[in-house]
């Protein structure tokens, strides 16, 4: 086999290894806006805000220990234990559930009926209130993350394509966790939503909130709910992406590649955040592989916008989208 | 109700201009710092280092010549339009010089603040040939500049290569901004003279996903990887280094890529990793125990007091100290404590720091000595190299100063530097 063609193999696995990691975050984008029509802007601070959660937790940092210590002269830092990754995860969880009652009681349930921009601008205030806060809990220093996962090349795929091919080719073993992980989670979350009173419960606010209210859905409880399952979908988003880069508040950034994913898979269809990532990912490793040398490389930012808007010059609700109908 | 309302939103205001108005006596050295933002971890140690040595002059020497200095804090964001704003809003202030830490911010500022008449101090970053004071009569970015960086990294290969990089690989991995591309035109120089092929990998910024590039090293297997990242650039491509298994010690980075941020995340992948360095690190230094005295230990801390003596840290309190010293050579010079930014400027100009002021400074052989002149704003460039210990967690260096090879990289700043005069209509000084 040529080694180009190699090549390309190889970098269209990565690209598709790439793509579920910007799915993962991509998935909160969908849960929410399907079931509110908020476009949730703070959905990378809450992946930032979750691993930061995450890791002071597990090193048992103290929170606020900046702001305690200036105040009343001590020299806090941490409780001395640390405790095991799943133990951190679940309390993790569950701050994120709080967090989502918070957001609800605070934001949200004083802004029902409202436009949509509106909410679209509550999550941007939100947004940039939950980064202050993780830097004010937790610090702004870089803090590794490490829950056990694998990183580096997978030996056994890299042997079994060297001895095929003769070049062994590199899969990170991050990359493939990540690959699984959100398998399971697009299945449990399809589970959930055809399959449980709760799922259709928020498919119905989904559709229309005053017909869901009146059929005696509790709309505030939905919202709960769905932020939760969001907040933990960025828990699990923010250790994968954690655990590639240190734990740091350009993490929240990890949002921008998220969003040609939900142009071009939909913005209501979690089957949709999986192929966008697919296609996003792996489109924009090979542009950046062929095309990236012969105009100057550091395609991938630009290249994945130009993909997802190619898409919706076909298909304007996105692959997955609802199609949306008016009658005049 | 209407007139609390405005008189709470004037208040607001006030506090959100985010600095306090010094006093009109002050020496004033604003302070374009960024605590925020994804390029926080960077730019906080640096800030700190940077207050509390100003904060140790005011509470140990009463200020500089009997001159409190005022550091009003302005937050970039590492944002080159909020850092203008920045300087827009501070310069009034009676502002003396400028350290934004960002070389896009510089680019702007260039112009502005030979219009204002208001030093420009960039050490380390920047605008490389501000380095002729011919030309660039407000700005200073000594004692080293990114082409001497290049320049030192390719002769620590050449040492480690008997003196020949022919035919060797070298691919040099960026960051996608002026910052990232400043080395290119050097290292294609010193790629002809010394005859090895050089790669140019960029990324985008913040580069929380490189494995394009990374792929591309493993498939091109370079001798060698330079490194101009910063940010979670920076700790992503140590990640990346270790997860294709290239050699750590074949990885070299800029100073601005050799913090302990950059390599804690990878853990023991990190190990061998090295980077430039301008000037030492730790805590073995006899000025920490002033600051500990007189402003950790005091509560006066710019920051938590827990990034004292890091790698950023260090720079921020080295470039506070060099600012501290052009203002003493300014009153010297002028025979007036209460110095202006023109002033100022001729304190930059005129500034000799040794061995033996470094030593008074409690600062020994922690920076290279230096003398600048009207045209010599860019110092000596030589830099040493420091390598990561990850089981010690801390860096070693594992050299001494290697000076840069000014024999290609003073034509082109000449060559730069005449091309910015022109387009500026700039007269060359000093003849």
């Amino acid at each position: 086999m040529p080694d180009t063609l190699l090549y390309a193999i190889e970098v269209s696995l990565n690209g598709l290894m790439a793509g579920i990691m910007y799915a993962l975050v991509a998935l909160g984008f969908v849960l929410i806006f399907k079931a509110s029509g908020i476009f949730n802007y703070a959905q990378g601070v809450l992946a930032l805000f979750a691993a930061l959660t995450l890791v002071g937790l597990q090193q048992g940092q103290i929170p606020f220990a900046h702001v305690i210590n200036a105040s009343f002269g001590t020299d806090l830092h941490h409780f001395g234990w640390t405790l095991p990754a799943v133990v951190a995860i679940a309390l993790t969880a569950v701050v994120m559930v709080g967090l989502a009652w918070a957001i609800e009681r605070i934001v949200l349930q004083h802004l029902v009926n409202q436009a949509p921009i509106i909410l679209f601008m509550a999550t941007i205030g939100l947004a940039y209130f939950l980064e202050g806060l993780g830097d004010v809990m937790w610090g702004a220093d870089i803090k590794k993350l490490d829950v056990g996962l694998p990183q580096g090349i997978n030996e056994t795929i890299d042997a079994v394509t060297f001895n095929a091919f003769g070049y062994g080719f590199f899969i990170d073993n991050l990359d493939i966790i990540a690959a699984f992980v959100a398998g399971v989670l697009v299945l449990a979350l399809t589970l959930f939503s055809q399959y449980t009173k709760y799922g259709r419960a928020l498919r119905a606010v989904a559709d229309d909130h005053q017909a869901a209210l009146s059929v005696g859905i509790s709309l505030r409880f939905i919202w709960v709910l769905v932020w939760s399952i969001a907040g933990f979908v960025a828990l699990v988003a923010g250790i994968m992406w954690g655990s590639k880069s240190g734990v740091q508040f350009s993490l929240s950034l990890i949002a921008l590649k998220a969003l040609p994913v939900l142009m071009l898979g939909g913005f209501t269809s979690i089957p949709g955040a999986i192929v966008g990532g697919l296609i996003i990912g792996m489109g924009e490793k090979l542009f950046e592989f062929f095309a990236g040398p012969l105009i100057g490389g550091a395609t991938e930012n630009w290249f994945a916008y130009v993909l997802a808007l190619l898409f919706l010059v076909f298909r304007p609700q996105g692959l997955f989208g609802e199609k949306i109908i008016e009658r005049v | 109700m209407k007139k609390t309302f405005t008189l709470l939103a004037a208040a607001a205001i006030a506090a959100s201009a985010g600095f306090a108005t010094p006093a009109a006596a002050d020496l004033v050295v604003p302070n374009l710092s960024y605590r925020t933002g994804p390029f926080a971890a960077g730019g906080i140690p640096y800030a700190d280092g940077f207050m509390d040595y100003f904060t140790l002059l005011n509470e140990r020497d009463g200020g500089i010549g009997g001159e409190k200095v005022q550091v009003p804090e302005c937050e970039t964001a590492y944002n080159t339009e909020k850092g203008v704003e920045c300087y827009e809003a501070t310069k009034g202030q009676g502002a003396l010089v400028y350290n934004p830490l960002s070389t896009g911010i510089t680019y702007q500022l260039i112009p502005k603040v030979a219009a204002d008449g208001i030093t420009l101090y960039t050490p380390g970053y920047g605008r490389t040939s501000a380095a002729n004071g011919k030309v660039f009569e407000w700005v200073f970015n000594y004692p080293a500049n990114y082409w001497d960086g290049a320049s030192v990294a390719v002769k620590h290969l050449l040492d480690q290569n008997g003196g020949s990089l022919e035919g060797k690989k070298i691919a040099l991995l960026y960051h996608n901004s002026a910052y990232g591309k400043e080395p290119i035109r050097t290292l294609q120089e010193l790629s002809k003279k010394h005859g090895f092929t050089l790669a140019e990998l960029p990324i985008d910024s913040p580069g929380q996903e490189q494995k394009s590039q990374w792929l591309q090293v493993r498939r091109d297997k370079p001798d060698y990887v330079l490194f101009w990242g910063w940010g979670v650039m920076n700790s992503v491509a140590i990640q990346e280094a270790a997860n294709i298994r290239f050699p750590m010690e074949n990885f070299i980075g800029i100073w601005w890529s050799g913090s302990e941020n950059d390599v804690t995340p990878a853990g023991e992948g990190a190990n061998g990793y090295k980077s430039l360095a301008m000037h030492g690190t730790g805590m073995d230094y006899p000025v920490y125990a002033d600051l500990k005295k007189y402003v950790i230990d005091a509560g006066k801390a710019a920051g938590a007091g827990d990034q004292v003596g890091s790698v950023l840290y260090s720079r921020g309190m080295y470039a506070a100290m060099v600012i501290a010293e052009a203002i003493r050579k300014a009153q010297e010079i002028h025979g007036t404590a209460a110095v202006n930014a023109k002033q100022v400027r001729d304190g930059f100009e005129q500034l000799e720091i040794t061995e033996a002021r470094m030593v008074e400074l409690g600062l020994p052989n922690f920076g290279q000595p230096f003398a600048a002149s009207c045209a010599d704003h860019g110092g000596p460039g030589a830099a040493m190299i420091q390598q990561w210990d990850a089981a010690a967690k801390k860096w070693n260096l594992i050299t001494g100063f290697i000076a840069p090879d000014d024999e290609v990289l003073n034509p082109l700043v000449a060559e730069d530097s005449a091309a910015f005069a022109k387009e500026n209509t700039i007269t060359e000084r000093c003849n």
